[in-house]
Parts: structure tokens; C-alpha cells; sequence
């Protein structure tokens, strides 16, 4: 298999660069619109048909999510639409999935259900609600995009359909969200859903809202009148509270060598040769602001947007663009104190809409640290700063190392923060995952605030092992060297199984079950093989499978 | 009632009760479809003498009646099974044809049937308005007998839908009287259904080159792995041969008239002042549908037309005059079009299989548009009517967006609005040519002032037969 893109991949970009989308702010609504530039893909070995997406212009799409976030508080619902006719979206170009590697699939795919869910985060917690307008050929990636949003309105042109064309046409599984989404979010019948996941051309007009596919359809001469109607409807019921001018999200400008990304909080060290990475987060020092207004003003230079802007790059681009990295070391540096002085400003302030928005991107931000496919180890070291939010990184760590050395002062410390305010997919804090045989236990420790040097921060669970400083290096050594000599797929199986301990929500089912099948089915003959589903599309003959089930 | 007396047929009607239960609840939405958006001002109050298919024999399908428009007796007809049919082309090579639709196929093959059926009903209601401007009877005649065989091609695909493809197909067999011709609503599938044909050089061109691609599709599908496909459209070719012959002589007898008020007039300019079609308006005509024609074979690169000659379900039009049926490793040299450059490089034949039966349609339609300029060369005229390159107007695949001259040269957006009614019919022309139709001509025998008679008349008749009677 080929590399269809070109590495590295960068995840920033501002409306002015988009080459897929327009996104236009009218008071309470903002309009996201697809117009897919067929010649703008991230390799030039496909064309984007059709709207049809790859990363690039999913990258635009979850830029512009942010941005409402952050840069346009009036925005109460949020339009999604094609500025295409009859073409909403054809969902993730064919000619991109047969070419990629494994990896960029599946990080593709990971990507884009991330964008999916800080839709639907955005929707929840902040507010602001999405509808889907769908104007025309609406299939695959297309729909899923629509099931993100609150409401789908589709047109009735006697033609226009939603599909998930995946299993008949491709020999794969709509694999953004699509089946759990059906069933869960939707509540579609299962064996409506089975039917529909199953016919090709989909569904549309009077049976696409009797089987609760869309919410809505009307004539193509009342379609985009009914979808402002119902944009203003859904602005006016909105909840969210912001006003006033927004922050602006400026470019991260990391400094960018062969052997590492150096951002102003944030740095990731490559050592290659031996398939590791310090990931390193420093925290500030100083006063800080302690008011919505002095938040405000700093902008996006207030230290836990900026560092978790960085920290959330850092791993995308470790994702995709450092595919044999596989044991990042986490460290943190600064000043404990401060930290914890920015948290109690977090907490005092969150029902402002903008520190409420950078809690809710710290959220993400950890979440994606949680879903990323690498080995973890938190090493807390003397002069370490892992407090409050950045401990969320020990916790987040597959283990955590901390050094027990009574010449030096070293501590953890929790904060509110810890106590449920920066959630796992699984809708548990990290500290109530960990501890699933004591549910009291959670709570306990973060009612208490206290700090706790090595031997209590073992006693109480908080790390893995605390050696002392004779065993220290050779501890840590170790486990480094050993975990990076093993199997990178046994390792990713493990962790995935691991880490999110405790209930089920719709998230853990999208990556947990629809992803992980998908990446199995990814991986087989019936759809990769030079006879396989995917493989044979729209090219030479029909697909051959070998019929042995499970 | 349905009952096959009423229903000319060779599918053995009377003793299929599915198909009789699903005609009886579509059959009279059919008539209430044909009356609304059938020929206005023709349904109860004239006879027309038109040929009625009652069996598939040569004799069979020329039986020629009066009959009135909505009593028409619209049949369903396979041509004959030909003995221990093969499949001729794809991965299925060499195998059995097959007499019901695999469960693999349905949503293609149904796709297809739709795709097809959508145009029949489509050109009717685009032509509705017509009979008020007809230039003679004998054209009026025409007019209705290619109506009421497009909705004999609509009955044939309604047929396979209601025999092979269950709920869904009756489903899809309503909504095929449910899409309306130029409804912003409920558009038909297919943009050149949409185009209004509201004067009578757009019906000619219409019948010349958008049933031309009508005849490049059956024939394609005629060469189904279907069975019941293949011969549906293997008989609606016999017919659709006929629509052909009304465009290609329609046009040629306005070139004709047009090139006697050239003698008179001195040059092609002052037609207009003796109520004649210049030779720049029926240029333009032609572009125009040529070129929305050409649209209708889809995209140049395309996977599914890839699919559906991998599967059998459509293939080449002739495929018995191809050496490679499998067409595996076979390329087609594509034009692509690249940063305002033309840049050759090969494709997948497979895949081009859109493109390889554009080129047999382009190539049948300058045979005929060669038949056209003889008329000019034996009045002694240099001027020649030209088909349009393939990258002109293009509103499909890969030259949509882009702008070209008639003769390929590549154009700016801007030049391109400036200029494009050099090429394409404008509002002026369509007035125009709607003032010299305005008063239909009823009378048996004469012709308006803009088209020559034909040679001769229908089923041997005279050409001053009363076609079309009116009752009192």
C-alpha cells in the first residue's frame, strides 16, 4: 500500500486558508458550508469528488467548530450545509482510503470521530446547536456528519437520499460514528437500521422521517426557507450564555527541528532510534489572571488555553506524522502553585462562558490523549509540576513513575479539577475510573486538596511504583526499553482495553466497538486484499470474499 | 379493468398475478398522469392515426389505427428470446444470462431501470405544449406517435420493475409519474429531461440527439446479463429507431425550406425577413442539445459505469464487434484538462466505458449531421452545419466548470458569458422562433412557411391524409 499523503501533516489553519469550507457569522447563526476544492486533497493521487473528504478537510471543519467556540460567543446554532448543488457531502473519499497505509487510516478515522463528538460536545455543553441541511447526494461520511448534528433536515426532490453505502458498496463499516449513532443517538429500530445500512442508495422522502433517519424533509422550493426557519427556532431555544467579544485563537508558531517541536509550554522531543518521545509540559509562573475579564484579555495567551492548544497539536501531529513513536515519556516543570492557583480561577469562573469553553478544550484535549494509540508513563520527578489539571496527564499515563527521594522536596497535588470537571469518554473522571473497586474514593481524595509526597502518592493509588533514587534510573530504563520492545499492536489492543474501565457511553461504543471492528475490518482480505471489497471499487470487476464467518 | 385484450403483451399478462396487481393499482394513475401532463388540448376530441405494437412480428408493430390519445393501447413487449443467450461481457463472461435479477445486483440493476424509465415519461411532458404549434398534421402525427411510444417505453420499464424488483420497484415504478419535467420540486433525474422543448427545431433536435442518446443507452442495456432487460430494450430500439427518423427529417426539412428562402433571399441573414430558421439559429440549436446530450453519458472517468460492465449489467452498444470482452487490462487513452492545458494519460477501460460508448454516439451523430449538409451542398451552398466538440457546455464530468469554444479552444468564464450566445440558442432566437410557430398549421396537406413537406406520407399514406382528425 501507498502513502497517499504526504507527511508531516499540519492541524492548523484559520478561514482564510480553508479550501473546503466557508464558514460565515450572521448574528446567532453561523453557516458552515462544503464546497470541496476536487484538486485541493492532501496528496494529489485522488480527487475529492463530489464533496467528498479526506483529512485536509476535516482538519477545516474541526478548526471552524473551535472557532465558533472561541471566536463567536452570539453563535447559538450553527448551519451545516453544501454550497454544492445537489450534493451535501459523499463522505470519505474512496481513492484516499484504498491508498492510505493502515495507520493513516485509522487515524483518519479517529480524527474524524473526534470532530464528530466536539460537535456534539459543542452541542451539550456549550449550547450551540447544529443542523444539517441537506441539499442532495447525502451518503456515508455525508450522513454521519448530519447524525453529529442535533437535527437533519433533508430535501425532498423525489432523489435525494441518506445512505451508508459502506457494507454493500465497500465491503466496510461506516466508520465515523455511523451505526452507533443510528441506533443510539437516533434510536432508529435495529432492524430498520439493518435494512438501511444495507441498501445502497438509502432512503429518502416520507420513509427517511418515519424510520427516524432525518427529522425533517420539504420540496426543494421550501428547503431553504424551512432550514432558516428552523435555524432561527433552534437559536432563540438556545441555552448558551456567552456574549461580548470573543478570544481569538491565534497561530501556535511551535518551533519545528528534525528533533523536535518546541511550543512556548509544550515540547516533544523525538529520540527515534530508540521509538520514544519526552513529551514535556511546563507550567507558568507569576501572577495570573484570576477574572473572567483578565481572562479575557489575555486571550488565547492565558496559560491553560495556550498549553492545551499546544498539547492537543503536539499529539495530533505525533499521531500521524511519527507513526513509529510508540512510549512517550511525560514529564511536567514550574511551579505547582501557580497551577493550582489557575485551577481555583477555572472553577471559581466556570459558569463564564469562555472559561467554560477552555475547560471543555482541556476536556478534549486529555480525551485525545486517552484515545491515542501510544504507551504512557508519567515520570514525576523533583521540580515536576504535575497539580490539579496537568496531574489529569499522570492519571491520563498508562503508569506513573515517581521518584522517592527524600533529598528532594517533591509532591502531588490534586484540585477540583481532578474531581469530574475534565471527564473520560466514559463519562468518569479519571480518578473514578481508576479507583472502580472504591467508589468513594474519588471523591475523597479531591475533597481533601491536599498534597502527598511519594510514599503517601503510592500509598493513596495516585502512581504506579515510587522508587527510590538508587533504583530510579535503571526502574525507569527499563520499563521504557521494555515497553518499547513490544509487539505495537498487542500494546495497542491492551491499552484501548484498559483505560477506559467502567460503563459504556456512545463515544466508548464509537471507538471501543465501531472503530475497533472497523480497523479489523480494515486489516482483512474481503476488503484490502488485491480481491477485496474496497480494493476492487469502481475499478476492475466485483470484489471475491472468502465466506468463512467467525 | 386490466386485462391483457386492452394490454397488448407477450409476457403472458393473464396468467401473472403479480403483474396484474400491480398494473391495476398503476394503470390508472398512468391515464390520470398522461391526461395532465400528456398532450395538451389532444385527449378526448381527436383521433390519431398511429401505429399500436400488438406483437413483436414485423407486421405486429406497424398495425396503424385511429385511435384517441388516452385510449391508446400501451402494450408490454419483450423481443424473442434468442436460444441459450450468453453473457457477453465482464467477470460473468460465457456464463447463462439470467432470468431473475441476483439479490447481489438489485439496487444497480434497479438504479439502471429507474434511470432509463425517468426519461420516457420526461420527454412527453416536455413536449406537451407542442401540438398547439405543430407545423402540419403529418408533424403533428409524429409528435404523438413518438409520445405514445415513450409512454410504451415507460409501460416496458414499469414492467421489469414490477416483475423483478418487488416493493421497491412499485415504489420506484409511482414515483416515475410522480417526478415532473422542469419541477423545481420534483425534478427528473437527468438535466436534459428538465429543458422546456417549447418550439419545434428544439423538438427535432431533441428527437435527433437526446433520443440518439436514448438509442446508445438501450443498446447498451440491450446487451444485459438481464435477460428480461436486454430484450425489453432490444424492442424498444425498433421504436425508439423511429424517433430518430422524425428529428433527422424534421431538421432536414427546415434545412431544406430553409435553403430555398437562401435562394430567395440571397444569403442566409434575411431568412428571418421571409419568416424562414436562419442557418446560425439552427446551428445553435444543435449545439445545444448536442451538447446536453453528450452530458447524459456521464462522467468520462467513472466507477460505476466500471461496475456495471464488470458485473454484465451494461455494456458496450455492438458488443459482438469488440475482440475483448473481459476488458481487464485494457486503457483508453483519456483528453484531460489540466491548468488550461489538454493532458493526455490512460485510464482504465473499465472505467472510460462511459467515454467508449460517447465516442459510438458522437460518431452516429456526425454521420447524421453529414446527412444534413448534403441538402446545403445540393443547393450549392458552402456553408455546413458542424457538431460541437465534446468539451462545449459541458455540465457533467470533467469539463464542467470549464469553458470551451464550439471547436474545443479553451475560454475564460468571462469570455465565455460574453460570447455565449454566439453558440447557444438566446432569449431573441426562442421569440423568434416562437412568433413563426404561433398559429398551428390543421389544415391536411399544408406545411408552415419555415419547413419543407416530406417526401412522403405515413404507412403510405398520402401527405395531405387527414393524420389527425377532430371530432364535432
Amino acid at each position: 500500500m501507498g502513502h497517499a499523503t504526504t507527511l508531516p501533516i499540519g492541524f492548523e489553519t484559520h478561514p482564510h486558508h480553508y479550501k473546503h469550507w466557508k464558514l460565515s457569522v450572521d448574528g446567532p447563526i453561523a453557516t458552515l458550508s462544503m464546497d470541496v476544492r476536487e484538486d485541493a486533497g492532501l496528496s494529489p493521487d485522488y480527487r475529492l469528488k463530489l464533496n467528498s473528504y479526506d483529512l485536509g478537510v476535516d482538519i477545516e471543519l474541526a478548526d471552524a467548530v473551535q472557532r465558533i467556540r472561541f471566536e463567536h460567543p452570539a453563535v447559538r446554532t450553527v448551519l451545516v450545509t453544501s454550497l454544492k448543488e445537489r450534493i451535501f457531502c459523499a463522505g470519505a473519499n474512496i481513492m484516499m482510503l484504498r491508498e492510505s497505509s493502515h495507520g493513516l487510516k485509522v487515524n483518519f478515522c479517529k480524527f474524524t470521530n473526534e470532530t464528530r463528538l466536539a460537535i456534539e460536545d459543542a452541542s451539550q455543553n456549550s449550547g450551540i446547536t447544529f443542523l444539517a441541511a441537506i441539499n442532495g447526494i447525502c451518503a456515508g461520511g455525508g450522513y454521519e456528519l448530519a447524525l453529529a448534528c442535533d437535527e437533519i433536515i433533508l430535501v425532498d426532490d423525489g432523489n435525494s437520499a441518506v445512505s451508508l453505502p459502506e457494507v454493500p458498496l465497500l465491503g466496510v463499516l461506516p466508520g465515523t460514528g455511523g451505526l452507533t449513532r443510528v441506533v443510539d443517538k437516533r434510536r432508529v429500530r435495529r432492524d430498520l437500521a439493518d435494512c438501511f445500512s444495507t441498501l445502497a442508495e438509502g432512503v429518502k422522502g416520507k420513509r427517511a422521517v418515519e424510520w427516524r433517519l432525518v427529522d425533517a424533509v420539504h420540496p426543494t422550493s421550501q428547503f431553504k426557507d424551512a432550514v432558516q426557519k428552523r435555524a432561527r427556532e433552534l437559536a432563540e431555544n438556545s441555552g448558551r450564555q456567552a456574549s461580548g467579544p470573543g478570544i481569538t485563537l491565534n497561530p501556535l508558531n511551535p518551533t519545528v527541528t528534525e528533533s523536535a517541536i518546541t511550543y512556548s509550554a509544550v515540547s516533544l522531543a523525538f529520540n527515534r532510534e530508540k521509538r520514544t518521545a519526552d513529551l514535556t509540559v511546563h507550567a507558568p509562573s507569576g501572577p495570573q489572571p484570576a477574572s473572567p475579564d483578565e481572562i479575557l484579555r489575555a486571550g488565547d495567551q492565558f496559560w491553560p488555553l495556550r498549553a492545551f492548544r499546544e498539547l492537543d497539536d503536539a499529539l495530533l501531529r505525533l499521531r500521524l506524522n511519527e507513526p513509529e513513536t510508540g512510549t512517550i515519556v511525560i514529564r511536567t516543570e514550574g511551579d505547582r502553585d501557580t497551577l493550582l492557583a489557575i485551577d481555583r480561577t477555572l472553577v471559581a469562573h466556570e459558569t463564564h462562558w469562555a472559561v467554560h469553553e477552555i475547560i471543555l478544550l482541556m476536556k478534549r484535549t486529555l480525551k485525545r490523549l486517552d484515545l491515542t494509540a501510544r504507551s504512557f508513563f508519567a515520570l514525576i520527578e523533583p521540580g515536576s509540576a504535575f497539580a490539579g489539571s496537568l496531574f489529569e496527564l499522570a492519571l491520563a499515563a498508562d503508569r506513573s513513575y515517581m521518584l522517592d527521594d527524600p533529598a528532594q522536596e517533591s509532591f502531588i497535588a490534586l484540585s477540583p479539577m481532578n474531581g469530574g470537571r475534565l471527564p473520560m469518554s466514559n463519562g468518569l473522571s479519571r480518578l473514578q475510573g481508576r479507583f472502580l473497586a472504591e467508589p468513594e474514593k474519588a471523591a475523597s481524595l479531591v475533597a481533601g486538596q491536599g498534597r502527598f509526597d511519594p510514599r503517601e502518592a503510592a500509598e493513596a493509588g495516585l502512581v504506579t511504583v515510587a522508587p527510590d533514587e538508587i533504583d530510579w534510573d535503571d526502574e525507569v530504563r527499563l520499563a521504557v526499553e521494555a515497553r518499547a520492545a513490544f509487539s505495537p499492536d498487542a500494546l495497542t489492543g491492551l491499552e484501548a482495553n484498559l483505560r477506559f474501565a467502567g460503563p459504556e457511553t456512545m463515544e466508548t461504543k464509537i471507538f471501543g466497538r465501531l472503530t475497533a471492528w472497523q480497523n479489523w475490518i480494515f486489516q482483512r482480505p474481503n476488503a484490502v486484499g488485491e480481491k477485496g471489497a474496497l480494493r476492487v471499487y469502481g475499478q476492475q470487476g466485483r470484489p471475491e470474499f472468502d465466506w468463512k464467518r467467525t | 379493468m386490466i386485462s391483457a385484450e386492452r394490454i397488448p403483451n407477450n409476457v403472458n399478462l393473464s396468467g401473472n398475478k403479480r403483474l396484474l396487481r400491480a398494473l391495476e393499482h398503476w394503470q390508472p394513475k398512468y391515464i390520470q398522469w398522461w391526461r395532465d401532463m400528456g398532450p395538451q388540448g389532444f385527449q378526448d376530441y381527436h383521433q390519431v392515426y398511429v401505429r399500436t405494437a400488438v406483437s413483436v412480428d414485423p407486421e405486429g408493430w406497424a398495425h396503424f389505427e385511429y385511435v384517441k390519445l388516452p385510449e391508446y393501447r400501451w402494450g408490454i413487449f419483450l423481443a424473442d428470446p434468442t436460444p441459450d443467450r450468453r453473457i457477453g461481457f465482464g467477470d460473468f463472461f460465457g456464463q447463462p444470462v439470467w432470468q431473475e435479477v441476483p439479490g447481489e445486483f438489485r439496487n444497480q440493476l434497479r438504479r439502471l431501470v429507474v434511470t432509463q424509465g425517468d426519461t420516457e415519461p420526461a420527454s412527453v411532458e416536455q413536449q406537451r405544449w407542442l401540438g398547439q404549434r405543430c407545423p402540419s398534421l403529418y408533424d403533428l402525427r409524429n409528435l404523438f406517435q413518438v409520445n405514445v411510444e415513450e409512454g410504451r417505453h415507460l409501460w416496458a420499464m414499469v414492467y421489469l420493475l414490477h416483475s423483478y424488483f418487488g416493493r421497491d420497484g412499485r415504489d420506484d415504478a409511482e414515483e416515475l409519474l410522480e417526478r415532473q419535467s422542469g419541477n423545481r420540486d420534483k425534478p427528473r433525474i437527468l438535466q436534459a429531461f428538465n429543458e422546456p422543448i417549447d418550439n419545434w427545431l428544439d423538438f427535432f433536435m431533441f428527437t435527433m440527439f437526446t433520443d440518439r442518446d436514448g438509442k446508445s443507452q438501450l443498446m447498451s442495456l440491450s446487451e444485459s446479463s438481464l435477460d428480461p432487460l436486454s430484450r425489453t430494450t432490444r424492442f424498444m430500439l425498433t421504436e425508439e429507431a423511429h424517433h430518430m427518423f422524425v428529428g433527422e427529417t424534421g431538421v432536414a426539412r427546415i434545412l431544406e425550406r430553409t435553403c430555398q428562402l437562401m435562394k430567395e433571399a440571397g444569403f442566409s441573414g434575411d431568412v428571418r425577413k421571409l419568416g424562414g430558421i436562419d442557418l446560425p439559429t439552427i446551428q445553435k440549436h444543435l449545439n445545444q442539445w448536442f451538447s446536453l446530450s453528450v452530458d447524459l453519458h456521464g462522467s468520462e472517468v467513472s466507477s460505476n459505469a466500471a461496475s456495471y460492465f464488470a458485473n454484465g449489467l451494461k455494456g458496450r452498444a455492438k458488443e459482438e464487434t469488440f475482440d475483448d470482452h473481459l476488458v481487464t487490462s485494457a486503457v483508453y487513452n483519456m483528453e484531460f484538462f489540466e491548468e488550461g492545458r489538454p493532458v493526455g494519460r490512460e485510464v482504465s477501460m473499465r472505467n472510460a466505458m462511459n467515454e467508449v460508448l460517447r465516442d459510438w454516439y458522437v460518431g452516429d451523430c456526425a454521420a447524421g449531421v453529414e446527412r444534413w449538409n448534403r441538402i446545403l451542398e445540393q443547393y450549392g451552398f458552402s456553408d455546413r452545419l458542424r457538431l460541437p466538440d465534446r468539451k462545449f457546455n459541458r455540465g457533467i464530468g470533467m469539463y464542467a466548470g470549464l469553458h470551451f469554444e464550439p471547436n474545443g479552444a479553451p475560454l475564460s468564464r468571462q469570455e465565455w458569458e460574453r460570447r455565449k450566445y454566439e453558440w447557444l440558442p438566446s432569449r431573441a432566437d426562442s421569440e423568434y422562433l416562437l412568433s413563426i410557430m404561433a398559429r398551428p398549421v390543421y389544415e391536411p396537406g399544408k406545411f408552415a412557411n419555415y419547413i419543407a413537406p416530406p417526401r412522403r406520407g405515413i404507412n403510405q399514406q398520402p401527405i395531405d391524409f387527414e393524420y389527425v382528425r377532430t371530432e364535432h
